[in-house]
């Protein structure tokens, strides 16, 4: 879950991690006012979350008049259906650049520092210049030590005063990204200033998802609401209803859903079958109208919600009821569901479904019930490529 | 021959008495595995079809040997429940439970290491060798379990638990089978990734080619590569990477926690590329793994 900078900001500067001057702005004439605090030439920050928006989201301004004007235009930027959380308005000092990143290693499986002498985001320098970037692993199960920064810091080649200035910075932050549960924490420029200190210029930090609700004091702190999960666009009604369905049951799952502009209707699971389905059905020339991901054992009342909600989506004709060989989920209870929904929203089910494929558990009672409507049970001698394959030809 | 497990492999469910643990220790025992004790704090001396419950590992450890352990406990209990195991020497960990936040999957892992045990998962159903054990939930009820794994020749490495059970059908189904199926976990730090569990197969004189399915997000796939490339590996590889689709939606995430493209390394097509230049088949559609196989296999 991403923060906006200002929180991410608002978080370091609490714990005593030295960073440019600035506030956020709220508005036009907010801005302006901070950029008159700062005196000087000044950097605009719109507040956004949806990715892509880097270039069109950030403005320099030489002075308080300029920062309003461009403040004004930065807050109607559409960020993924959302206005932006303000603007941050910051001071911009220049010196000797570098960059910090900390994460996770996958490969490792252990948190990692990365430090460079170049400003930018790690992952892009590792691109063009691999040979100006170190790393330094750390441990999550025991405490942080100084000295595996100080170790990052002279292999960034700093020493004397620096390397205990840098020292401090890097621990500092090593510390809250354990504490705080952050995924990735990136400093793509930290610079160095005329008086020999050094302060954060540019902050990106990402709360790990799974941790949001031990985390709940410092969010709430921060005022980040309990229902926001930071995506990369407001979910849409469909979406929102998908939610519903899926909190108001709590047998079986069937999300994430997220609505797409296409015209096959999907009631498909689970988690990995999701993925490979609707590569599948686009491979195979369909355009899907949504994405779901049935999960456990869903109920006869949360199929037919589902299905219900996929068939009413506007562009929708027909359904595909697909999965992977299931394990837990009854097959006869998804087509139970499935059906029901049709017929109750006035269809013969023959008309609506385009495949149902869900070979597994329980998997001789959906054949013999879709069997009684005139629908073909799919079993697992058809592949998901298959399944696909078919569903799209009978969609046309 | 078996990967991580044998004919003879012996563990216990930490969770044992919890809905789904319930469910695949009958599958479990049912399928022929030999599960020996359980725990739930609390619970112990009760029993669940026929295994008895403890309230601590060490009660089972210290009068019988234990392979492994499989761990559904809840979220919040899943890290102790994990150094419990290792504590007690248990060498083989699967963790089930999903949602564990990466600080801790790691401090576990790290653990794990320093202990000289293993962890699968988090998030993962576990390992089958078919026919011979079943450690975890992969496969669901016992008869269906058996219809989509059969032995034979084809290791099996899954990001997915549910797509594991899919491609083992199909392998079992194109008369290849299965010599062991690992279900690795969707989280971003798992315990053993492809390439940890590789140098496996390659030991296992029944393993002649591996299927890898993949999805968007983390380094797993580029660090296979890579451990291709520097070994003279012989065994074949075929790998399949879902959710191409996301490669049009950069910062969404769909199914496992650790599927998001936010870098270039986390997009399927940077996967299928750096595979592909490690000469590791990529198939396009997933219906053509078993013939990819054969392929790759002379067969």
């Amino acid at each position: 879950m991403k923060f906006y900078e200002f929180e991410a900001k608002q978080l370091l500067r609490k714990h005593g991690i030295p960073l440019v001057r600035g506030e956020v702005a709220e508005t036009a004439k907010a801005a302006k006012k901070i950029a008159a605090e700062i005196d000087g030439p000044v950097i605009l920050k719109a507040q956004v979350i949806a990715p892509g928006l880097t270039a069109t989201s950030v403005r320099e301004a030489s002075d308080p008049a300029e920062a309003k004007a461009a403040a004004a235009e930065l807050l109607e930027i559409d960020d993924g259906g959302r206005k932006p959380k303000g603007v941050l308005v910051e001071a911009r000092p220049s010196g000797p650049t570098y960059s910090l990143s900390f994460t996770y290693d996958g490969t490792a499986k252990l948190p990692v520092i990365a430090g460079s002498d170049l400003a930018g985001k790690i992952d892009d320098i590792g691109d063009e210049h691999p040979n100006r970037i170190v790393r330094r692993h750390f441990s999550a199960l025991f405490p942080f030590s100084d000295y595996i920064a100080k170790e990052l810091v002279r292999s960034m080649g700093f020493g004397g005063g620096d390397l205990n200035r840098m020292t401090r910075i890097v621990s500092g932050l090593a510390r809250l990204f354990l504490k705080y549960d952050l995924a990735d924490l990136d400093i793509t420029s930290l610079v160095k200033l005329d008086d020999g200190s050094f302060v954060l210029r540019d902050v990106e930090a990402d709360l790990e998802i799974e941790a949001r609700h031990r985390q709940r004091p410092m969010l709430d702190e921060l005022g980040f609401a309990k229902d926001d999960l930071r995506q990369v666009r407001e979910p849409t009604e469909f979406e929102l209803e998908g939610a519903r369905i899926d909190a108001e049951d709590p047998r079986g799952i069937i999300s994430p859903i997220a609505e797409f502009d296409g015209n096959i209707g999907l009631v498909i699971g689970a988690g990995g079958g999701s993925l490979t389905l609707t590569d599948a059905v686009r491979k195979h020339g369909g355009r899907p109208a949504n994405y779901a991901a049935i999960g456990g054992n869903p109920s006869v009342d949360k199929a037919r919600r589902l299905t219900k909600l996929v068939l009413s989506k506007p562009g929708v004709d027909k359904v595909a009821v697909m999965s992977n060989v299931v394990s837990n989920t009854r097959a006869d209870l998804v087509a139970r569901g499935v059906i029901k929904a049709i017929v109750e929203m006035g269809y013969e089910p023959a008309d609506k479904i385009l495949i149902f494929r869900v070979p597994g558990a329980w998997e001789a009672d959906a054949a013999k019930i879709l069997k009684k409507y005139g629908i073909e049970y799919c079993d697992r001698t058809v592949s998901i490529s298959e399944a696909a394959r078919r569903a799209v030809e009978k969609a046309g | 021959m078996a990967v991580i497990v044998h004919k003879d492999f012996q563990f216990i469910v930490q969770g044992i008495t919890g809905r789904e643990a319930l469910n695949f220790t009958r599958e479990c025992l049912e399928y022929g595995s030999k599960i020996i004790g359980g725990v739930t704090p609390g619970k112990g001396g009760r029993e669940v079809y026929g295994v008895s419950v403890y309230d601590t590992v060490r009660e089972i450890t210290e009068r019988e040997r234990v392979d492994g352990t499989v761990i559904t406990v809840p979220l919040a209990f899943a890290p102790d429940a994990a150094f419990e195991a290792i504590d007690a020497g248990i060498k083989e960990i699967v963790i089930i439970t999903e949602g564990i936040p990466r600080k801790d999957a790691s401090a576990v892992v790290e653990y794990a290491a320093l202990r000289g045990a293993r962890v699968i998962g988090p998030n993962c159903l576990g390992v089958i060798t078919p026919d011979v054990c079943r450690f975890g939930s992969l496969g669901g009820p016992a008869v269906d379990c058996r219809k989509a794994f059969k032995p034979g020749v084809v290791g099996v490495m899954s990001r997915s638990g549910g797509m594991t059970t899919e491609i083992c059908n199909a392998l079992t189904l194109s008369g290849l089978g299965v010599s062991t199926a690992i279900s690795i976990g969707g989280d971003p730090v798992i315990g053993s990734t492809y390439a940890d569990l590789i140098p496996l197969f390659e030991a296992d004189e029944d393993t002649r080619a591996v299927v890898v399915y993949s999805e968007p997000g983390g380094t797993a796939e580029a660090e296979l590569a890579r451990w291709t490339q520097e070994n003279n590996s012989r065994l074949p590889i075929v790998a399949f990477v879902a959710g191409r689709f996301m490669d049009e939606m950069p910062g969404m995430s769909f199914g496992h926690a650790g599927t998001v493209v936010n870098k270039k390394v986390d997009s399927p097509a940077d996967k299928m590329r750096r595979m592909r230049e490690a000469g590791i088949s990529v198939a396009e559609e997933i219906g053509d793994i078993p013939d990819l196989v054969r392929e790759r296999i002379g067969n």
